[in-house]
């Protein structure tokens, strides 16, 4: 059975060439890089020349760029960090109703510890609009906490104008750019942003490795209290192997940026117009334009997302269920709802994620088979039925 | 996070489809929760469940429960039928993740719900 992955948006696999540079710092060159001998010296070299690699690929200085295990860790870090360190301004954080659960389980930390969070709504394509930041914030507001680009529908967010209103009020501004680095370009220094987020499993780099920008002059407290690593900002035995792997895939995402990017939006764009074509009752989720090439979010209404996922699943197609019941959770997807889709419809949404390895060969193959496995579940449900037999 | 017999049941489910001649229907939960279940039954002049079929919108554990749940009362009395419990059900599929576990009680649920539409409703009018 062919076997097609279009879940890049959960993880992607490592690149060969990164694994091979990684791979040394494993097994001889295994030094703590704190270390003052050889050994560690070697190790704290390889961590210096991927940090200085990583900074001049942003366009940002090497004293900017703090390690983290991951995007999660990197976002709590910003968000308490931020919250902390600049109390004094205030106690009101704002961000938004569509974050990741990085973003919102730390804001949801924060409330509890008697900070004041505003969750800014998102528009029915699922931009956050600035108007919606300018009605929010006011003098105690020291941080703002908004994603460059939504992980489940795509959406990439206004961040330099959001960045500009926070400025204006006194407040520092985090982005999230976890899914945007290595897809769309990330200027930081365009941006404006104080802080910002991203992690090397998204652009087929290793896991458990994250990187958090930090402005010179922005000072968030520590969330890793520790050893004198990351310039004492971040405690813990630097993993080098990950650090080395994370600043190749970094140079390997962005010296490839333009033809993956063409490459995957086109696939995308094929895909997209092939089910609007093939497939009834469908509701492409997020916005056409201002969206991730990678991205394509449907709600198939009258079916539930978790079955078409399996069914997709069983014929070798992996792809990711838009409603959180796979993961545990009943509620469907709080991005969608966001969107204002209705609770039933946000219930069969399903995302499809490209990447740099599809072929058109496969999305044919994934068209082919989620037009029955749609057309399966609708024979099934008695949704459907009513439906149809309410039309005739 | 589901066995293979849930999966092998999802995939190839039972008695799947709407029964124009039923003289029961039962149908439980709602869209909004993500699970909709719709039996139907051809009881006969016995009480016998001469037939049985299910419509389902809901998870890959809501259809295989359905499928699984219809079989097992195919052939019985409706008095043997009303004694099918969530937990025979969840046997019959050799478990089902916790949070899967509403899934087979909607299954009990449409079966009863569907055997006391035909007690109260069908064989009144047949009076």
């Amino acid at each position: 059975m062919r076997k097609v992955y279009l879940d890049y948006s959960a993880t992607t696999p490592l690149s060969k060439t990164v694994l091979a540079e990684m791979m040394p710092y494993f097994t001889e060159q295994f030094g703590n890089a704190n270390s003052m001998h050889a050994f560690g010296q070697q190790g704290a070299y390889a961590v210096d020349g991927a940090r200085r690699k990583i900074a001049e690929l942003l366009k940002v200085k090497p004293t900017e760029i703090y390690f983290t295990s991951g995007g999660t860790e990197a976002d709590n870090w910003a968000l308490k960090g931020g919250a902390n360190a600049y109390k004094d301004k205030g106690k009101h954080i704002i961000t938004s109703k569509i974050e990741h659960a990085a973003i919102l389980s730390s804001a949801a930390q924060l409330e509890q510890q008697g900070y004041k969070v505003t969750y800014l709504p998102c528009d029915e394509k699922g931009i956050i609009r600035p108007q919606y930041l300018e009605a929010a914030i006011t003098d105690d507001t020291s941080i703002v906490s908004i994603m460059m680009a939504n992980n489940e529908i795509g959406t990439v967010q206004p961040i330099k104008e959001l960045a500009e209103i926070a400025h204006r009020h006194g407040a520092i501004f985090h982005t999230d750019a976890v899914q945007a680095m290595g897809s769309i370009p990330v200027d930081i220094a365009d941006l404006g942003v104080d802080m910002l987020s991203f992690s090397g499993h998204k652009f087929y780099g290793p896991k458990g490795i994250g990187v958090l920008y930090i402005k010179g002059g922005i000072k968030p407290d520590k969330l890793i209290a520790g050893g004198h690593q990351e310039r004492t900002r971040r405690g813990g035995t630097t993993n080098v192997p990950a650090v080395v792997g994370l600043s190749k895939a970094l140079e390997e995402a962005l010296d490839g940026l333009d033809a993956n990017y063409n490459h995957i939006k086109g696939l995308r764009d094929y895909f997209v117009q092939e089910v609007e074509k093939n497939i009834g009752y469908v509701i492409y989720n997020g916005h056409r334009e201002h969206r991730l090439p990678q991205n394509a979010n449907f709600a198939f209404e009258f079916i539930e997302g978790e079955s078409l996922l399996l069914t997709l699943d069983l014929n070798g197609i992996a792809c990711s269920s838009g409603s959180a019941c796979s993961s545990g959770s009943l509620e469907p997807s709080h991005v969608l709802l966001a969107t204002g889709l209705p609770i039933e419809k946000a219930h069969g949404s399903i995302r499809f994620s490209f990447g740099k390895d599809t072929s058109k060969e496969d999305v044919d193959y994934v068209l082919q088979n989620l037009i029955s496995a749609v057309g399966r579940l609708r024979a099934m449900s008695p949704l459907y039925s009513e439906f149809i037999g309410g039309k005739q | 996070m589901y066995n293979e017999r849930v999966l092998k049941e999802f995939a190839n489910p039972q008695n799947v489809g709407e029964m124009k001649d039923a003289n029961a229907v039962g149908t439980v939960g709602n869209a909004t929760c993500g699970d909709i279940m719709k039996i139907f039954l051809k009881i006969n002049e016995n009480d016998v469940i001469e037939d049985v079929s299910f419509q389902t919108f809901g998870c890959t554990a809501a259809i295989a429960t359905s499928s699984v749940a219809t079989a097992m009362v195919k052939g019985k009395t409706i008095e043997e039928a009303l004694k099918i419990t969530n937990r025979q059900v969840i046997d019959e599929l050799g478990g089902l993740p916790a949070q899967k576990i509403h899934c087979s009680v909607l299954a009990e649920e449409a079966i009863k719900e569907a055997i006391n539409n035909y007690l109260t409703e069908y064989k009144k009018n047949k009076k």
